[in-house]
């Protein structure tokens, strides 16, 4: 039993417990900080142990593979969970001061904590059924985060989050019933292994596109988006950077080791319709967020539309795609919480998060607006920030492969997401405040200026060093998915050598 | 037997949709609760029905004497029954606090979080 495998499990789940016995105290929301700090640390300990021994895997209570429980750690794995870490940290910094006394005595960090438990979880499992069970915890956790406060809002945007949500894990669920009929095995590795020597191939793609909906939900894609515009706007602003940046990426990551591990099969079928759907998703989100006039709605728009660049890669499935794919989610979590904590900061300066009721913050507070410039424009790919190269990389995916009309598509959507930062800049940052004030970072207390800016600096760091220093990443980014495309390695460390 | 569930599962299915398809969102959630029951039933019949002998082997053998029935999928369909019911008494609970709130069930009259842009002018 290697500990490095369990321990990013198990750390935010201790974190949780304990944040609950002393949720009343001051050291309450410490103690999620400490403890997500910890996690960064395991998580880099676990991201070192597999570039050095390439895929890991841990049987659970030792039973062998196919029969137990598998923890399997890969590049694609270690990576996620590297950059879950590094955003849990940076919101439970920012929530010691966007999150109120009322929201900690109701529990805030406890599910926040279970939250990062049940995404790390989702990553780390090498095994089907453990992938609902740890679906199931984030989702739990995630409705309590949307509705603690209960405005009226968060209610009402709760309801159509929970019903679409609870839709897609049915569809989950007797996906893996019917796989499991089939293949006798819930494992992965040991479902990739059974599966092209099963005769009904026809059947297999039908599951196939079952799973398809049901992550596709989780993901965010057209037309199966509707809850996320409907909820994430409503939670205090630290709930929602996490769950920009972490939740619909948990689906695209299942899209990803489903359809590059288990179902390959059928790649003609399956993946052309991921290809449509990747299209039609950037295009709708974009034009979405386009008629948009509060900024976390825009942002909750231009998540779909990043969610559509991440499919396309999938949907090529060449290796430099996939690698634009892998370089994509890190770049766009990072970029996308930052954003989010950015409008929490902009809305407790200027006042509101409604472009008609802000304005002048360029000059008033010059420094919150060098902090937005960088991940604005970074999701806009501008060059030379993270998002450019993501884009470059997906873009020049697509033209290798000769799929001009996506390659066209993306570069569009590029152009439109410009227009809505733009809009954004100008609105909140260039235009004077309508009520003739000066909305100013000195308005905050010195202490919750220090606690809201340091995250939001942090991130925006690592956009920069992404950006300037892109050959490691792109580097990792091509391993990734060379790991990914050639599932020998995987299988070969879940199921024992002789595979 | 499979034919008889997987009628069973048909009618269920078929109940669920025409019920999430109401703008109450008390029947959705009732329709809800009967399609997650078919998919309970979806994985028991996916792990085959055998007129088999409970999986228990007796003391002192290493493994089950007779032909023994496929004890995963009951396993697998209690852990979702029991996620289930934590998820469906939670939905319960935030459709009395959106009732209590927004004064309504209606699926359309909900628009806090989404207004309508002419919402104003229908008011007028």
């Amino acid at each position: 039993m290697s500990w490095y495998l369990t321990a990013p499990l198990v750390l935010p789940f201790f974190t949780a417990v304990l944040a609950f016995l002393l949720r009343f105290a001051m050291a309450g929301r410490w103690i999620s900080v400490a403890g997500n700090t910890i996690l960064l640390m395991a998580t880099i300990v676990l991201m070192i142990q597999v570039l050095n021994k390439g895929v890991i895997a841990v049987q659970i209570g030792d039973w062998p593979a196919p029969f137990g429980i598998t923890l399997v750690a890969d590049f694609l794995s270690a990576i996620m969970v590297v950059i879950t870490a590094i955003t849990a940290l940076a919101v439970s910094i920012y929530a010691l001061g966007d999150i109120n006394q009322r929201k900690e005595h109701l529990g805030y960090h406890t599910l926040f904590n279970v939250l990062i438990g049940g995404v790390i979880g989702a990553f780390l499992t090498g095994d089907l059924f453990n992938l609902y069970v740890w679906f199931e915890v984030m989702l739990i956790a995630s409705f309590g985060l949307l509705v603690l406060g209960g405005t009226k809002a968060q209610v009402d945007g709760g309801v159509r989050y929970v019903m679409l949500n609870l839709i897609s894990t049915i569809l989950f669920l007797s996906g893996i019933g019917l796989l499991y009929g089939m293949t006798g095995t819930l494992n992965m590795a040991d479902m990739a292994r059974v599966l092209p020597s099963i005769e009904s191939q026809g059947l297999v793609t039908v599951i196939a596109l079952i799973f398809m909906v049901a992550f596709g939900v989780k993901a965010a894609v057209f037309p199966l988006f509707f809850w996320l515009p409907a909820a994430y706007h409503t939670p205090a602003f630290s709930v929602s950077a996490v769950f920009a940046g972490l939740l619909t990426k948990v689906g695209v990551y299942a899209l990803i080791r489903m359809f590059t591990l288990v179902f390959n099969a059928d790649v003609g079928f399956t993946h052309t319709i991921l290809l449509w759907v990747a299209g039609l998703t950037m295009v709708t989100g974009v034009l979405g967020a386009a008629a948009q006039n509060d900024i976390r709605k825009i942002l909750s728009f231009h998540i779909i539309s990043q969610i559509g660049y991440m499919v396309m890669g999938l949907a090529l499935l060449t290796p430099l795609a996939l690698a634009g794919t892998v370089f994509y989610l890190v770049h766009h979590i990072v970029v996308k919480a930052n954003l989010f904590l950015i409008a929490g900061v902009v809305e407790r300066t200027a006042g509101s998060a409604d472009l008609d009721k802000i304005g002048g913050l360029y000059r008033s507070a010059p420094f919150l607006a060098v902090l937005f410039f960088i991940p604005a424009f970074s999701l806009a790919g501008f060059p030379p920030l993270s998002g450019f190269w993501a884009k470059y990389v997906l873009v020049s995916a697509a033209l290798q492969n000769a799929s001009w009309i996506i390659a066209t598509v993306a570069l569009l959507v590029g152009l439109l997401t410009i227009f809505s930062m733009t809009k954004i800049w100008a609105e909140a940052f260039w235009k004077p405040h309508p009520k003739k004030i000066n909305p100013s970072l000195q308005d905050l207390a010195p202490s919750l200026r220090r606690t809201l800016i340091l995250p939001i600096a942090g991130l925006a760091m690592l956009t920069l060093i992404i950006g300037f220093f892109p050959q490691p990443f792109i580097g990792f980014a091509q391993s990734t998915s060379a790991q990914l495309l050639d599932t020998n390695a995987y299988k070969a460390a879940v199921l024992g050598e002789d595979t | 037997m499979e034919t008889i569930l997987a009628l069973t599962i048909g009618v269920l299915v078929a109940t669920a949709v025409y019920l999430m398809l109401a703008r109450n969102i008390l029947r959705f959630i009732f329709g809800l609760i009967l399609i997650s029951n078919a998919a309970n039933l979806i994985i028991f019949i996916a792990g085959r029905l055998t007129p088999a002998a409970p999986p228990l082997i007796p003391e002192g053998a290493e493994a089950p004497v007779q032909k023994a029935a496929n004890a995963l999928p009951q396993a697998l369909v209690l852990t979702a029954i029991v996620i289930g019911f934590g998820l469906f008494a939670f939905a319960l609970v935030l459709m009395f606090r959106a009732y209590t709130s927004l004064g309504t069930l209606y699926s359309d009259q909900m628009r806090v979080a989404e207004p309508r842009q002419d919402e104003a002018h229908d008011k007028g």
